[in-house]
């Protein structure tokens, strides 16, 4: 596993960020080895532990607990639908639905809980719980960006702009 | 995907919500410091701490994270002399299902906040702070901390903050994806870099022993703007605002089956249900009638449109007397809504009209609640599931007698049997949904040929 020296650098940084405790630091080390590697290898947990003087259990338990961390690659572009309530009145399981359908992904197939990837690797389709924005419903992410108030004939057209 | 216009109602009174969706505003501190920013940060600094800490407790601000706590209160259990570093910890987990205004102010204004948390670290001397953000909030998380880059470059973070003497510093920490870690002491947990299980009460409040076993103050991320606005107005001024004991304004979210969702602040109990959704959001959609709300965030006990409710009013020369009122007339604030049986809760208003299947919605909420459980109390883990289960049944199909006095006994066996007050997040809408809408769920189990409930 290589750190890049820019990556090791914030690292670094971060974790003075909790000058009482450098386990603090757990969570913001995951988030930064996932957004580099895609997902969290046995090799990242165990660095993390390392590079926090902890054993690889405490931090293989975050990884395991909290939704957003991933033992393995999700799509290349990685999609996310609010499933809970004023998103599936608005139609949230529908367009759910509608991304698996234009992205080519089978609910049935790899999926791990709520999550669903297309054959090619190129998407991946999850669900998961409010995300705040319930008057716009319904709602997804992609990647990092936050679309509101969608329907499914934008998923065509959404999903083009992410090659 | 038309980006949503919002013009302030004209019944709203904007206060904490200024500058949102305001022309020409922009979230960098040029556009801020234009417009008066940091100016209560100025005449904080010359106060006494503990002053600051009068006002606050003399302006009745109650917390809007959801337990609606006096914040003012709450601060005064730090000790005068606390020898231990004290912390202060804003909580942007934002993660209670109808909730969404404080995504607006992190995304929009994210100086008012730190501007208030600047305020509150002095008042309670907490020198280290952290705003714990949901994960799913990236951008404000990178919103959040290039303003705290710029309030450093003022002087108004770090050292000896404009000539004070007072040192703070903060940091933005992420979340993960767990609802939990909104309560207080999973997020402390969460914030130690350990799972985010809540710790066991007592202490009460992690202002006895908190962050690192130290002292620690949590407040709400709109909490935390009031107190920059108690400053600049004075605790008996802000006391005028809304009603005795409900002071303040309030931003409510509301969802659902309304022609106009969308966000307001209003003053506190300014506005009753009838008029939050007529007036306000345009009523419901065309041909269609109110069937229930779900008032403070999907934990608050769902009302059904023709309940009556007896509450005692009292009257301005003192005596009380018992009202018997609909579902129009009550009103929205903290005292108002626990008369009626729920609660204000995070402010979240999901309304829902005739065309939605109670027990759908319900089983809805209730996967919400499976999911989210830590897992740490039996009762809250095993029972949250049972709940999904049994309404997932109903909904497929295969409802069996008894599920729905089931569904209620597994409901009531774990409300205040929880380390947590997920517990009764949790058992709250079965309990009421089931007890007011039994029929919607003793007709799904007669579906399946069976008559008895
Ligand atoms: C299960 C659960 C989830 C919670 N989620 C949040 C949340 O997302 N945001 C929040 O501010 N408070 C949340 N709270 C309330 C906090 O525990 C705490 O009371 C609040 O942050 C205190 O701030 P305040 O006094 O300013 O309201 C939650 C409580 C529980 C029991
Ligand atoms: S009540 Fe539920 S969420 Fe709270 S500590 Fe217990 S298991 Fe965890
Ligand atoms: S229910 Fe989807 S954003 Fe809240």
């Amino acid at each position: 596993m290589e750190i890049p020296q820019e990556l090791a650098g914030r690292i670094d940084e971060v974790i003075t960020h909790y000058p009482v405790s450098k386990r603090s630091a757990a969570l913001p080390l995951l988030h930064l080895l996932q957004e580099h590697f895609g997902y969290l290898s046995d090799e990242a947990i165990t660095w993390v532990a390392e590079k926090l003087e902890l054993e690889p259990i405490n931090i293989l338990e975050l990884v395991t607990f909290y939704p957003m961390f991933r033992q393995s690659p999700v799509g290349k572009h990685h999609i996310r639908v609010c499933r809970t309530l004023s998103c599936a009145m608005a139609g949230s399981y529908q367009l759910l639905d509608a991304f698996c359908k234009h992205a080519k992904i089978e609910k049935t197939h790899g999926g791990k809980g709520h999550l669903f990837k297309s054959p090619d690797g190129k998407y991946s389709v999850e669900f998961v719980e409010c995300l705040a924005s319930c008057g716009t419903a319904p709602v997804c992410m992609i990647n990092d960006d936050f679309y509101e108030a969608i329907s499914e004939e934008n998923v065509p057209q959404l999903l083009d702009k992410y090659q | 995907m038309p980006a949503i216009s919002r013009t302030p109602h004209p019944r709203e009174r904007r206060i904490i919500f200024k500058n949102i969706d305001r022309e020409g505003w922009t979230p960098d501190i040029d556009c801020y410091l234009k417009d008066g920013g940091y100016e209560e940060l100025k005449k904080a600094l010359n106060m006494q701490p503990q002053e600051i800490v009068s006002e606050v407790k003399a302006s009745g601000l109650r917390g809007r994270g959801g337990a609606g706590f006096p914040c003012g209160a709450k601060w005064g259990f730090i000790r005068p002399g606390e020898t231990k570093p004290i912390y202060l910890i804003c909580n942007a987990d934002e993660s209670e299902p109808g909730t969404f205004k404080d995504r607006y102010i992190i995304h929009q204004d994210p100086h008012q906040l730190l501007e208030g948390m600047i305020i509150s670290c002095f008042a309670v001397n907490a020198r280290l702070a952290y705003i714990y953000i949901r994960g799913e909030f990236p951008l404000g998380a990178k919103i959040l901390e290039r303003a705290i880059e710029e309030a450093k470059g003022h002087g108004f973070i770090g050292k000896n903050i404009l000539g004070s003497g007072f040192d703070l510093e903060i940091y933005v920490h992420r979340g993960a994806g767990a609802y939990i870690c909104g309560e207080e002491t999973g997020l402390i947990e969460s914030l130690e870099g350990k799972r985010p299980y809540p710790r066991i009460k007592p202490p009460y409040f992690p202002a006895a022993l908190g962050l690192y076993m130290s002292p620690t103050i949590v407040n709400n991320v709109e909490t935390l703007c009031d107190v920059k606005y108690i400053v600049r107005i004075g605790g008996a001024e802000y006391a005028k605002i809304g009603r005795p004991n409900n002071t303040g304004t309030r931003l409510l979210c509301v969802s659902g089956d309304v022609q106009k969702p969308g966000y307001f602040e209003l003053e506190t109990g300014g506005v009753t249900m009838g008029e939050l959704i007529y007036d306000i959001c345009g009523g419901l959609k065309p041909g269609r009638k109110l069937k229930a709300v779900i008032p403070g965030g999907s934990s608050a006990k769902v009302l059904r449109a023709d309940e009556r409710y007896k509450i005692k009013t009292k009257r301005p020369d003192g005596t009380t007397v018992e009202e018997e009122i609909g579902i129009d007339d009550i009103r929205i604030d903290f005292d108002s809504l626990a008369a009626v049986g729920s609660m204000a809760g995070s402010g979240g208003v999901i309304v829902m009209d005739d065309s939605r299947d109670m027990v759908w919605a319900l089983n809805n909420i209730n996967e919400f609640y499976a999911h989210e459980s830590c897992g740490q109390c039996t009762p809250c883990r095993e029972g949250s599931l049972w709940m999904q289960k049994i309404t997932a049944r109903l909904l497929d199909g295969g409802g069996m007698p008894g599920d729905t006095d089931t569904l209620k006994s597994a409901a009531d066996n774990i409300a205040g049997r929880t380390i947590c007050a997920f517990g009764e997040a949790c058992a709250w809408p079965t309990q009421s949904f089931v007890g007011k809408f039994r029929d919607e769920f003793l007709a799904y189990t007669s579906k399946n040929g069976n008559q008895q409930g």
